[in-house]
């Protein structure tokens, strides 16, 4: 109880200081809106930034899903021979250290200058990837010693030793890969609206972008409120399913 | 008499400098012998050669036993955490190519006889240390090995489920009559289960000594009690205490 306790009278005492500094130094709204304006302006634009979380919500998640194919079928090639593992590594941790919106106008060029939808997946995939990858590799080469040396023992095939030796207990390291991966594709999905633009369906980085042009500074932190949320939400429930895919695992 | 394994002028060279060897080492079918001595004498590695998980770098290593007549139980369970006790117990058969069906009859049997009736779903975690030891036992046994390899099996259990681990090996061996070598840091345990303690002593791994242990194949409750047990005890204490000084 405490420990929800604690935080909730932190965010309430610092929102309460806000709110007071905000009127008594009479803060402009452009510059710092009080709470409360916060507040009004998430009221009156909340089915829009709804409809736009989803739209940043779906795309990280498709990214996640592209991204996990992806980066599962290659660590399984890359942990069945050192050689690949040697070639491909320097290559993954390149990809991984290089600026997100630093590769933007090239996956913008390669997507189509039409598509910008498809550039934002393709970025927030290639954030996501590098969590997939490491955790699914580390977890193939996890195996506890004793236990291959039972499987030499008995005379286990390669494939028998795949199946059901390093796969299973690769389990633990993808799921943490997948936990870390889901938190990197939003953030990836809304760098990368902010880069590459919006299609169709238009993102929270889009009305962020929007309002701050029009500098609605409200908007822009109802906006940020809403990407918050989002991002919580979604930590919140790969937290939950990591838990219980991890006591299927091993059975409690 | 054909020995079911045996390791000739065996020696081992490691680049971190731990060696073992030369060692000889005989087992007759059927024997329970006992490898003590302090850590680092390559008591565990004696036994992996035996289990043919490695290779010495001189000397000949024979085994009667072949692949799958030989077992192995380690310090840890090892049991795979995603298994329950019975599939994890199954596994060595079901690696073989026994059907499912049959491999899991035989681990239900294997893990009743180590008194796991009641756990046959239980998964690792579920487990107390002394049942997953239990577990690993009966998955070491399921497969009728001719060869029974202990590293340091009960290291990690308190006294009374040692004690009680120690009784259920006995009687298992005394009923499959597989040949038996467990490492061991506890003289008292060695003399209590071993028809021969064999004492190693370190830098590099040597046999220092043996003593063959009198007393029923079948050790009576009240064997550490006794005068036999007293002598022997003592004896491999002496042995254990010579090597020691000689190494220091």
């Amino acid at each position: 109880m405490k420990r929800v306790l604690a935080p909730l009278i932190l965010i309430t005492a610092l929102l309460a200081g806000w709110e007071i500094a905000c009127r008594v130094l009479a803060v402009p709204a452009y510059l710092l809106p009080a709470p409360s304006g916060i507040w009004q302006a998430f009221l009156a634009s909340w089915p829009l930034l709804l409809g736009s979380a989803w739209a940043t919500l779906s795309t990280a998640l498709l990214a996640l899903v592209i991204s996990s194919l992806v980066a599962c079928a290659l660590a399984l090639a890359v942990s069945l021979n050192s050689l690949l593992e040697d070639a491909v590594r320097p290559i993954a941790v390149t990809l991984q250290v290089t600026p997100l919106v630093a590769i933007a106008p090239l996956v913008t060029i390669w997507a189509g200058i039409d598509h910008p939808e498809r550039a934002v997946i393709g970025l927030a995939a290639v954030v996501a990837f590098f969590p997939i990858f490491s955790g699914a590799l580390t977890g193939l080469k996890s195996v506890d010693p004793d236990l291959a040396r039972l499987f030499d023992l008995y005379g286990a095939s390669p494939w028998q030793r795949l199946v059901r030796l390093r796969l299973p207990s690769a389990v633990p390291a993808l799921l943490e890969g997948h936990k870390v991966a889901a938190g990197l594709a939003v953030i990836g999905a809304v760098v990368a609206e902010f880069v590459a633009g919006s299609g169709g369906a238009q993102g929270l980085a889009w009305r962020i972008l929007e309002a701050y042009n029009r500098l609605q500074t409200a908007k822009v932190f109802a906006a940020l409120a809403a990407l918050a949320i989002l991002g919580v939400a979604l930590h919140a429930l790969m937290e939950l399913l990591e838990r219980r895919l991890l006591a299927v695992w091993r059975g409690r | 008499m054909t020995a079911i394994a045996s390791l000739t002028r065996v020696e081992v060279d490691y680049a971190r400098g731990c060696a073992l060897g030369p060692v000889d080492l005989a087992l007759a079918p059927g024997e329970i012998v006992a490898l003590v001595g302090p850590s680092g004498c390559g008591k565990s590695t004696a036994l992996r050669l035996l289990a043919g998980l490695e290779q010495p770098t001189r000397g000949t290593v024979t085994r009667a036993a072949g692949k799958g007549q030989t077992s192995v139980v380690f310090q840890a369970h090892t049991l795979a955490p995603w298994l329950s006790a019975r599939d994890n117990v199954a596994l060595p058969l079901e690696l073989a190519g026994t059907s499912k069906r049959e491999a899991q009859a035989a681990a239900d049997e294997a893990l009743r006889k180590v008194g796991l009736a009641a756990a046959l779903n239980a998964r690792p975690a579920q487990l107390s240390g002394g049942m997953a030891m239990r577990a690993a036992l009966a998955r070491a046994l399921v497969t009728r090995p001719r060869l029974l390899l202990l590293d340091e099996p009960f290291a990690a259990l308190d006294e009374i489920t040692r004690r009680a681990l120690a009784d259920d090996v006995l009687a298992l061996a005394a009923e499959l009559k597989p040949t038996v070598v467990f490492v061991t840091h506890n003289v008292e345990e060695a003399v209590y289960m071993a028809h021969r303690v064999v004492v190693m002593t370190p830098g590099p791994g040597r046999i220092a000594g043996e003593a063959a242990i009198d007393g029923p194949v079948v050790r009576p409750p009240d064997f550490r009690t006794t005068e036999p047990f007293r002598a022997a005890a003592e004896a491999v204490s002496t042995l254990l205490a010579q090597a020691t000084e000689r190494a220091a």
